[in-house]
């Protein structure tokens, strides 16, 4: 008998065992809202598959009564454009200004110190500050998830640039380079994977702060629609945006995973 | 022309001195080869000549002008390891140096003059034997091949002096050989003079026009930095060059 450590499911036995927790959560909520309906068929806690498949039906495919629209792809369209606009602001900040406390250290003593203390500021405690400021608009929900995010990756690709081995600086130096030119040649490229890493590792965060933000103040949006019908427990609305909120995050993920290996390839090989 | 010249320089960190009174004059086209102790300001010597270390006191010329603050394009380097750019394939490793001297905003080359420059890393790919493996990533190559590529991106824009840290104090002893071979070609093709840090003595002379022995003359054992290192022996090798 080989040690634990040494034994591997194949590749079809792998697919079932990583499928097993899922299908286990599934099972027993059909199980629980089965008992829970025969109880009680008003129960509105764990609503039956048929219940939230017509619920999403309506959501998916027919015209809201009062706005006209279908609202599933209408709160998705808005939440997503809220974060992508985010994240893409964020990422330019992080990758200039990261770049530019990692390179030039006069911006490294006059930002960082900045920086850091900004990524310290609880995101959440600065919500009430953009009301008031930025009125109850787009620019308000867009800004919290910057300044929840952004921080994070400047400091993340400050780190990165700084982690570039030395040789390489001097070596470009004695080829020649300008501080321009190592930037856009040497250390920019080898950033693009970095800031994938990174634009990965903030999704979370910034899910949360949009949603959050669209709790409070919104008239559309996945977050809205999920704060809104709370009121009437309407866990048959609750549970598939709550799943497909999830599906949208995992399938972000998945896609910078597959941007970083087809357009870094060098940055998988060896070390 | 390029001549180094050296005059009472000293070197010191702090109450710590890393070099005393050094004392030098190298002609041009020399192959300078530097062994010593670990500690005795080898390194420290070979960073002055860089750009990234400053003398404390003395004169450090080169054609009669102080050392330059910082590295440029004079004075090449090839460091034990990671000078290579990890994004950058082979050809385009060697094709940076060209690039970054010819567009300064772009640091790109388009067109004839890429082609021009194609053909000089082309060139000298083949003097290092990496032509077979143009379009693969630093990441894919053995420790030998790498250093090969170091040294020929280094020498591409045809520095004045070429500065050599351990070069292949990191390979397998089979390969050295052919490395040295390879030196002795490029140095004589570009009629550079070169600065070389070992710690391989049979190294040094097999390859040097001349030898530096740094150590330390007087050492004080209450305080081991009082003291720095010298060179003890500057040893003119000569005739070697033809042999190359």
């Amino acid at each position: 008998m080989r040690r634990l450590i040494n034994q591997r499911p194949g590749r079809g036995g792998a697919l079932m065992l990583s499928m097993m927790p899922f299908i286990l959560v599934v099972c027993a909520y059909l199980y629980y809202s089965h008992a829970r309906l025969l109880e009680n068929p008003g129960d509105k806690l764990l609503p039956a598959p048929a219940t939230i498949a017509a619920t999403m039906h309506q959501y998916a495919f027919e015209e809201d009564e009062r706005s006209g629209e279908r609202l599933l792809w209408s709160d998705t369209g808005a939440s997503l454009q809220r974060l992508l606009t985010a994240l893409a602001i964020s990422a330019v900040a992080g990758l200039s200004l990261g770049l530019a406390i990692g390179v030039i250290p006069y911006l490294r003593v006059t930002i960082a110190p900045f920086v850091a203390a900004v990524s310290l500021i609880p995101p959440l405690a600065m919500l009430p500050i953009l009301f008031i400021v930025a009125g109850l608009g787009e620019s308000a929900k867009i800004t919290l998830i910057i300044i929840g995010v952004a921080p994070v990756i400047v400091r993340d690709l400050a780190m990165r640039t700084a982690e570039l081995p030395n040789e390489q600086i001097i070596k470009a130096q004695t080829l020649g380079a300008s501080t321009w030119q190592l930037v856009i040649r040497v250390v920019l490229p080898q950033m693009w994977p970095r800031l994938i890493d990174a634009l990965r590792l903030v999704l979370g965060s910034a899910w949360l702060f949009l949603i959050a933000a669209e709790a409070i103040a919104s008239t559309e949006g996945l977050g809205y629609r999920i704060f809104l019908v709370r009121r009437y427990l309407a866990m048959d609305v609750i549970l598939p945006y709550v799943a497909w909120i999830t599906l949208l995050a995992f399938t972000m993920d998945w896609l910078l995973r597959l941007l970083r290996t087809k357009a870094f390839r060098w940055a998988g090989i060896g070390a | 022309m390029t001549q180094v010249t050296i005059k009472h320089l000293w070197k010191e960190f702090g109450s710590q001195v890393v070099l005393e009174n050094l004392n030098l004059h190298v002609d041009d086209h020399e192959f300078v080869t530097i062994v010593g102790a670990s500690g005795c300001g080898k390194t420290t010597f070979l960073k002055m000549l860089l750009g990234i270390e400053y003398p404390s006191r003395g004169s450090f010329l080169i054609d009669g002008e102080p050392l330059p603050s910082e590295p440029g394009p004079d004075r090449g380097i090839v460091f034990q390891r990671y000078s290579l750019f990890p994004h950058l394939t082979v050809l385009n490793n060697l094709l940076l140096g060209l690039e970054l001297h010819e567009s300064r905003i772009l640091g790109r080359l388009f067109g004839a003059r890429r082609r021009r420059a194609f053909d000089k890393a082309r060139e000298l790919l083949e003097a290092v034997g990496l032509q077979a493996s143009a379009d693969k990533y630093p990441a894919q190559l053995s420790g030998g091949m790498q250093q090969r590529l170091s040294i020929a991106q280094s020498v591409i824009c045809e520095p004045k002096i070429l500065l050599l840290d351990e070069p292949f104090g990191a390979l397998d002893p089979g390969i050295t050989s052919d490395m040295h071979t390879l030196i002795l070609k490029l140095w004589n093709m570009n009629k550079m003079t070169i600065f070389m840090v070992t710690h391989d003595l049979q190294e040094s002379f097999a390859l040097g026009t001349r030898v530096l022995v740094f150590d330390k003359v007087r050492v004080d054992p209450q305080a081991p930095e009082a003291f720095g290192a010298t060179i003890t022996f500057n040893i003119p090798l000569k005739g070697h060059r033809s042999a190359a």
